[in-house]
């Protein structure tokens, strides 16, 4: 017997009650929100109910959304459940001004390199990370890259000026 | 062994066996002599056994490669030697996209290498960071080391690598030996903030 999304979503509404907002099904599946101080209850609980079983974490990343006020960055948890083959989408938002949520890398291993990368393209603050410093780009950088707040030109350049393109 | 048969048959110079020679230097010829300033003499060794250093990354890279090959082979430059320690080579040749994270290896490498040296980039995202206009890419490796020649092309084909080469010979032989002590040269290690 497949874990059915509605079984999974009952679960969780059982659980948490009206806190999971955003219930959405898209290519079959399921992907819902929970409140940010929320996100470590939410992962256990989806990790230890024996129905459930999701111990396996596919991927963490970070979006902006910078239209969003006050909740201007996501962390999506894309999570799979190895045995029933279930795969779920979950997120949390944190406002820009105060990116912090909790670590996952307590729950999975995995989340250590994926939270650093996060950390490092959108600057979002694991809170109890053991680790927490840039992964890929050089370390020197004082801004987050993968944030929607630049042009998509380098402003500073001199070599490649309008002039020399005929823009 | 016995030498091969044109050596018996041939009594012709090299020239006329389709062999390439360097063309002697200009000087005073004499009778068992021949002088000329030692600028020319030592560009012209210099230059005939320059030891490239690869600094390979990307595409560009799989081109040298096929300039090293026996069909375009750029041991016929005098080049046939690829060394890969920065101690011993005369020509830093770096091809590829060169990421920032990559920028203070390149300067490591070329503070490796013994003057004279020389620096070569290769393709477009070498000399300017081509198409990856973005926030990981080194714009030009010569925002961290100072380029000799530079070599257009996305990749540049090995031809365009063979010319690039021969740019650089050019530069090595004509090049005055006083010009690594000069004050200009040292403004422009200085501006890399290179002792």
């Amino acid at each position: 017997m497949p874990l059915g999304n509605d079984v999974v979503k009952t679960k969780l509404l059982e659980q948490f009650g009206e806190v999971l907002t955003e219930w959405e099904e898209q290519y079959g599946m399921i992907s819902f929100t929970a409140p940010r101080e929320l996100n470590l209850k939410v992962l256990n609980f989806l990790y230890d109910s024996s129905e459930l079983s999701f111990k396996f974490l596919t991927d963490l990343t970070g979006v902006h959304y910078p239209d969003r006020k006050g909740e201007e960055l996501c962390v999506v948890y894309h999570l799979h459940n190895l045995v029933e083959n279930a795969r779920i989408r979950f997120k949390v938002y944190a406002p820009v001004e105060t990116p912090d949520i909790y670590t996952a890398s307590g729950l999975f291993s995995g989340a250590n390199w994926m939270e650093r990368e996060t950390y490092d393209f959108y600057g979002i603050n694991f809170v109890g990370h053991p680790n927490l410093k840039r992964v890929l780009n050089v370390d020197e950088m004082d801004y987050f890259p993968m944030r929607k707040e630049f042009p998509l030109e380098d402003q500073t350049r001199v070599d490649k000026d309008d002039e020399m393109f005929g823009r | 062994m016995a030498r091969p048969v044109r050596f018996n048959i041939l009594q012709k110079s090299t020239q006329d066996w389709g062999i390439n020679q360097v063309d002697m230097p200009e000087g005073h010829t004499g009778e068992g002599f021949f002088a000329t300033s030692l600028d020319k003499v030592v560009g012209l060794a210099r230059k005939n056994s320059l030891w490239p250093l690869p600094f390979a990354t990307s595409c560009c890279g799989i081109e040298f490669m096929a300039t090293m090959g026996s069909h375009y082979d750029l041991a016929r430059f005098g080049a046939e030697r690829v060394g890969f320690s920065p101690r011993q080579c005369d020509l830093l040749m770096v091809m590829g996209t060169i990421a920032k994270k990559m920028g203070p290896v390149v300067k490591q490498v070329y503070l490796q290498m013994a003057e004279p040296r020389w620096v070569m980039a290769v393709g477009a995202c070498a000399s300017s960071g081509g198409i990856f206009d973005t926030y990981s890419v080194l714009q030009g490796i010569d925002q961290v080391v100072p380029v000799d020649v530079y070599v257009p092309g996305c990749p540049p084909r090995p031809e365009a690598i063979l010319d690039g080469f021969m740019k650089i010979q050019d530069l090595v032989h004509n090049e005055s030996l006083r010009r690594r002590n000069g004050p200009k040269y040292k403004a422009l290690l200085e501006s890399y903030g290179i002792q």
